[in-house]
């Protein structure tokens, strides 16, 4: 609570109009829960969240860190469904915060054709339905790629083909008879077989969809409010720092992006909100994300209310933790006074 | 899909009348059923390109409006996608679910929610390329399958899999029309739903229909029919009612072809109560005397509407098999109009 709330004079007037404002909304809330309540009962539908606790008894495609077996109850469900959206949406952030500042620093360039190209490039993009752009990606990786039997083969190391992305790297686990066990850190190559190619890091065409969509159409979004950052720096700023024999790399490094940070992090901060809560698009090309555990979940059960409120209490919260660290981090670049 | 969802919550939430009272006096006042439909599934529910509505599910709804109303044209058609149609018929966007629905007991008793009777009975089958050469669904280890979400079927497949130690990977897509998109382009191995919806999508949506098998398997039972909101009997039994009749008229071959000959000629006294020469039947319902007699002239019985829409003679091809009536060795079985 601010400090400043209990030195400010309000006369009493003005806490009895709040404190009857607050009771006002908590009367209006309970209403609103004892008519849904009242409805529901009266419809035969029946409600509560103690459904959460049965066996799901459905299948989950793609988990992250976790995984899922439909023994398992609704909230585990729900669990590798929140998991999931969290790893697209994380990785949608960076791929989408790299790729919108190298636009917006592009768009600010001084070279013509870079500049245009950018310019095209942010038209395109934020002109065009997030959906749209979505089914493109999704029809793009299953309808125009190899099949996995004989995949596209870059640098040894990246296998693409119409099922997903696989690719070298370390992983913590090694293979005993079929089953993973904890063990020391393995490399992992893929391999072509008649069946498709084997590998322990693969990434699933609808999660490479999801996750290439939300970049792109963020990182449209993000080099304008680059662009724009940059620009509010004064000219004068530059000028100085070129004539004390500061490269272009360094002016920007040093002078320009300290400055257009402040201006920049309150507007992304809704970008990556925004990718949030754009990632429950991801139903549309069969990523299981939370929305469509949710869905899946709501139809065998029927419990559209709890399903909805879980759903909504859940990206709630993801935002608010979200732009909780964000002013956190607008905060170290504040003018310190 | 949120927002049509979200819609059918705040109607419970605010308690505001989306519907008002007895569903037959609102249609009455509407002079209209709504009737939730699939999206577009081919001999079940699907829009032709003028608009027009065709397909058995459908020809139920219409059976049902000429009964009640008198015409067959008096029914608006609202597409619903898997997730959306109980939560659609719950809040009372539309007052009857005829929608390739599987009955069972969730959707019975806890949903808020009546099963009328079984217009098709189904089970749920996998399609795969033909050229991979797969003969049974045991042969789908580790497959992926292409689904669509809010189904019985996505339950089905689990239970069967783990069952059958097959670990399949499911890709579960809101939209019928994507799931179909993955599976033809070669993103899944196999796709599953109920056999006769794969036999629809395939006629319609396969460049080739030959290029895709129907596996033999039917690993679940799918009995579909419509469903109505819990609590107006009187509406329940309407629904009901008409199904039967329609079954009732095929077994007593009467179609749309002789009807109108038959009122001045039958003297056979099931035919006769049947199409509301004799004893008032409607009037039970709260419907006219030739509430049945009007389904039939304009729709026709089971045999017109199943052979019309996914008979041998259409793209999907289907025997009446488990849809035969009873008396011809299938499951079809119109209780008694007496």
């Amino acid at each position: 609570m601010p400090a400043h709330f209990f030195k400010s004079k309000q006369t009493l007037k003005e806490w009895v109009l709040q404190i009857s404002l607050l009771i006002g909304l908590g009367l209006v809330f309970v209403w609103l829960g004892h008519q849904t309540w009242m409805n529901l009962k009266s419809r035969g539908i029946q409600s509560g969240f103690d459904f959460l606790f049965d066996p799901a008894g459905f299948d989950i495609g793609e988990t992250t860190w976790i995984d899922f077996d439909s023994a398992e109850s609704y909230w585990v469900a729900f669990a590798v469904g929140l998991l999931n959206t969290i790893k697209v949406s994380s990785l949608g952030i960076a791929f989408a915060s790299l790729l919108g500042l190298a636009l917006g620093l592009a768009a600010s360039s001084k070279i013509w054709v870079l500049k245009a190209i950018c310019r095209t490039y942010i038209e395109l993009i934020r002109n065009v339905p997030l959906l749209i752009q979505l089914l493109s990606w999704y029809v793009l990786w299953v309808e125009y790629l190899p099949p996995a039997s004989d995949p596209l083969i870059l640098l040894q190391s990246l296998f693409i083909s119409q099922e997903g992305l696989s690719f070298s790297g370390w992983v913590w686990m090694i293979p005993i008879n079929g089953t993973f066990m904890d063990g020391h850190l393995w490399w992992n190559t893929p391999v072509v077989t008649p069946d498709g190619v084997q590998s322990a890091l693969n990434a699933s065409p609808e999660f490479l969809s999801i996750l290439m969509a939300l970049s792109v159409y963020t990182s449209a979004f993000i080099a304008e409010i680059v662009r724009a950052g940059i620009a509010s720096v004064p000219k004068g700023q530059v000028l100085a720092a070129q004539s004390i024999g500061l490269k272009s790399a360094q002016v920007n490094r040093w002078i320009v992006l300290p400055q257009a940070t402040r201006l920049i992090l309150p507007p992304l901060t809704n970008q990556y909100l925004n990718l949030i809560k754009n990632s429950s698009l991801a139903v549309a090309v069969g990523f299981p994300d939370l929305v469509s555990i949710g869905n899946t979940a709501l139809n065998q059960t029927g419990r559209a209310v709890e399903c909805i409120t879980i759903l909504m209490l859940v990206y709630l919260v993801l935002s608010i933790v979200v732009s909780f660290l964000m002013n956190h981090l607008g905060h170290g670049f504040a003018f310190k006074k | 899909m949120i927002q049509k969802i979200t819609f059918g919550l705040l109607c419970m939430v605010l308690s505001l009348h989306c519907f008002a009272g007895k569903t037959l006096e609102s249609i009455r006042q509407k002079d209209q059923i709504s009737c939730g439909v699939n999206t577009g599934l081919a001999g079940f529910g699907a829009a032709d390109s003028q608009g027009k509505w065709t397909g058995l599910d459908v020809d139920i709804c219409r059976a049902i409006a000429a009964a009640v109303l008198g015409s067959a044209e008096k029914v608006r058609f609202v597409p619903l996608s898997a997730p959306q149609r109980f939560t659609a018929l719950q809040s009372g966007e539309i007052d009857i679910l005829s929608r390739n629905t599987t009955f069972s007991m969730t959707r019975d008793a806890a949903m808020g929610l009546h099963q009328t009777a079984v217009t098709f009975y189904d089970g749920q089958g996998f399609m795969v390329p033909a050229r991979l050469g797969i003969k049974s669904a045991k042969q789908l280890k580790n497959a992926t399958v292409c689904v669509q979400s809010g189904t019985t079927t996505e339950k089905n497949l689990t239970d069967f899999s783990r069952a059958n130690k097959l670990d399949v990977k499911p890709i579960v897509f809101e939209k019928l029309e994507a799931a179909n998109a993955a599976y033809f382009s070669g993103r899944c191995k196999a796709y599953t739903t109920d056999a006769s919806g794969l036999a629809s999508i395939r006629s319609r949506e396969a460049k080739n229909p030959k290029e895709h098998v129907i596996l033999p398997d039917l690993i679940s039972k799918e009995p579909l029919g419509p469903m109505v909101r819990r609590g107006d009997d009187e509406w329940f039994a309407i629904t009901k009612w008409v199904i039967y009749g329609l079954l009732e008229a095929e077994e007593y071959q009467i179609t749309s072809a002789n009807i109108e000959a038959l009122k001045s000629t039958s003297t056979d006294p099931a035919v006769m109560r049947l199409i509301g020469k004799s004893d008032d039947m409607g009037k039970l319902l709260g419907l006219d005397k030739e509430w049945l007699a009007k389904s039939i002239a304009q729709v026709g019985n089971y045999q017109e509407i199943f052979e019309r829409n996914v008979g041998e003679k259409t793209p999907l091809a289907l025997k009446r098999g488990l849809n035969a009536l009873w008396s011809n060795g299938g499951l079809q079985y119109g209780m008694p109009i007496r």
